[in-house]
């Protein structure tokens, strides 16, 4: 009998659950930012996971034809200096620049999160130890920690991801450390703490959920901020190495003709400056709505 | 007085940070693989001249001692000579660093020009086209790498308009201002986006305070009431990120420098990684990180000054 009960319980909230995304869904979906945000991400992630749909031109292969032919029917943004496709080679770009924006951001938003939750939650000597490690970090500019890293780590894709791993996840436990200190006082988590929870269940069910918010915003720009950044150290020849096609080198690739073909610097720039619009109305987006919510 | 205080006790706060940074990097240079000593004299030193290197850097005593050798050597200015450029680094220093400085001064002549009145006129005219407009475009400029940017700005400035040098430095004063603009205007834009954001919010969350109204309802005239109720208040939380931002620019002249081929300190960081000139990449590492420690410590004095609610 109980475990019926139980059961039909679980269900009912199981079902609360829905109505209140599909809720929450109804009214992302009406906010514009927020909306045409995603649209552009869906479109792509299209482009990122199929470019073969939207071109016939190997991105690499150099035997393609003319050099530096300016854009035309046949080449849609024209060709590089080694006769190249330069719309194939944006397009292929594209699964590794939105890799470049996500992967480097999910690692340090969920390791700085963590961090600031234990630092906000415990206090005393984990918050110590943990936030004057935080302003030693700090003292170094963004990109020159990059760098730095980079310099002792080796040029190449994959250092870049560690180098903005080991950099990114300061900004991310600060906020949430802020927002716990925020909310630990709250009435709600005294009363979880009368109630006898554990602390692991605190933390993860009562504080987690009312401290991430900011995370969750601070996210979609910080994704902007790692394509960017790894874009500028593959420009400056640290990141990903020719030939394969990343905005960033085909921009560096670009620079060196600038005054002959101005295709080959126009159009990487104008996919990646999109896509971080992209990210950029979905984090403004994310910022309304939850603004909504927590009225 | 409680300013004084305030300022010792900020810059004793100061020490154990900048202490960290050195260990920081002492150990990048000790991470890097291979032996320190042949790292700092390159590849092709003769053997001699390694093993005096490695005794005057005590690499056969303890890392402790060889840490301390470090900070000696940073606190005597005895960097040692580029491998590159075969001058002392303290000399290619500060032969550079007018340039990547005078840039982030002109990024920032730039980024107020820009946000200030933009982000007043947002802010007054909330949910307005003029506000919505604004919104949309900083977004934009947010998103956009600054670097492309200033690679457009040089195809329609330098080579379309020939208005700009496309790159370099020049000799004259006047021909560095010229070089400095585009670059100048480049870095500026996402700091201008963000300020300007940053502005409006204030602006939007301090018309709607109470004293504002109260201002207003005893009579006071509209532009009073905006220039010593409104903007004085507002312009603080930006001042502060605008302080903040200017360390920002430090660390992206990396980029800019490059694109623009100034001779900067960024550009001078790249070129050393590339080179393996290991001695400079720690000496302006350490450089960078030294100026944005004392620019926060300026922004933290200079706010304690202009708002007086701060207790010190």
């Amino acid at each position: 009998m109980t475990s019926n009960l139980n059961k039909q319980g679980q269900h009912l909230v199981i079902q609360q659950h829905l109505i209140r995304m599909k809720d929450s869904l109804r009214i992302a979906l009406r906010n514009p930012s927020f909306l045409s945000g995603g649209i552009i991400l869906i479109v792509i992630c299209i482009i990122a996971f199929f470019p073969q749909w939207f071109t016939d031109y190997d991105p690499v292969a150099i035997s393609a034809g003319d050099p530096l032919v300016p854009p035309s029917t046949n080449h849609l943004f024209g060709t590089d200096n080694f006769g190249r496709d330069v719309f194939a080679r944006v397009i292929y770009a594209t699964k590794i620049d939105l890799q470049l924006a996500v992967v480097s951001t999910i690692v340090p938003f969920v390791v700085g999160s963590l961090l600031g939750l234990l630092a906000g939650y415990y206090g005393k000597i984990i918050d110590m130890v943990i936030m004057r490690f935080l302003d030693v970090l700090m003292a170094f500019p963004f990109t020159v920690l990059v760098i730095s890293i980079i310099t002792i780590l080796g040029n190449g894709l994959q250092n870049i991801f560690i180098a903005i791993w080991l950099v990114g996840w300061i900004a991310f436990a600060r906020l949430v450390r802020a927002e716990v200190l925020r909310v630990k006082e709250s009435e709600f988590i005294q009363a979880a703490r009368v109630a006898g929870f554990g602390d692991r269940r605190i933390i993860f069910r009562h504080v987690l959920p009312n401290a991430i918010s900011p995370a969750v915003v601070y996210a979609t720009s910080y994704a902007v901020l790692c394509m960017l950044t790894a874009a500028g150290m593959s420009f400056l020849g640290l990141g990903v190495q020719p030939p394969t096609p990343e905005w960033g080198s085909l921009l560096s690739e670009g620079r060196s003709f600038i005054g002959v073909a101005w295709w080959m610097t126009l159009f990487p720039g104008i996919f990646m400056a999109v896509t971080g619009i992209g990210f950029s109305l979905l984090g403004d987006g994310l910022t309304d709505f939850l603004r909504a919510k927590g009225r | 007085m409680s300013h004084i205080n305030y300022i010792v006790k900020r810059l004793l706060q100061i020490l154990p940070v900048l202490l960290c940074v050195t260990i920081l990097i002492f150990a990048m240079m000790r991470l890097i693989p291979g032996d320190p000593a042949r790292i700092q004299l390159g590849e092709n030193a003769r053997e001699a001249a390694v093993q005096a290197l490695r005794l005057k850097m005590g690499l056969d005593k303890p890392l402790v001692t060889q840490y301390f050798i470090f900070m000696k050597q940073l606190i005597t200015l005895d960097l040692g000579t580029s491998l590159l450029y075969k001058i002392p680094v303290v000399k290619l220093i500060s032969q550079r660093i007018g340039l990547t400085f005078s840039l982030a001064g002109v990024s920032m002549f730039f980024i107020i020009l820009i946000s200030f009145p933009l982000g007043y006129i947002a802010g007054m005219n909330k949910d307005k086209a003029a506000d919505q407009t604004i919104r949309v475009i900083s977004l934009a400029a947010i998103s956009m790498p600054s670097f492309w940017l200033g690679i457009l700005l040089m195809l329609f400035f330098g080579v379309h308009l020939r208005l700009l040098p496309v790159g370099g430095w020049g000799s004259t004063p006047l021909e560095h201002l010229k070089g400095l603009l585009l670059p100048g205007i480049a870095s500026a834009m996402v700091t201008a986006a963000l300020v300007m954001r940053n502005l409006r919010n204030s602006i939007v969350d301090i018309n709607s305070l109470d004293y504002v109204d109260f201002a207003r309802s005893k009579g006071l005239m509209d532009k009073t009431v905006k220039k010593n109720y409104i903007m004085r208040n507002a312009l603080l939380s930006a001042v502060t990120l605008l302080s903040m931002r200017f360390a920002w620019l430090l660390g992206g002249s990396v980029v800019i420098e490059t694109v623009f081929a100034l001779p900067g300190i960024g550009k001078l960081l790249v070129d050393s990684i590339f080179a393996r000139d290991y001695p400079v990449v720690q000496s302006v590492v350490f450089l960078l990180s030294f100026s944005v420690l004392v620019i926060n410590l300026i922004t933290d004095v200079l706010y304690a000054f202009l708002d007086p609610r701060i207790r010190l």
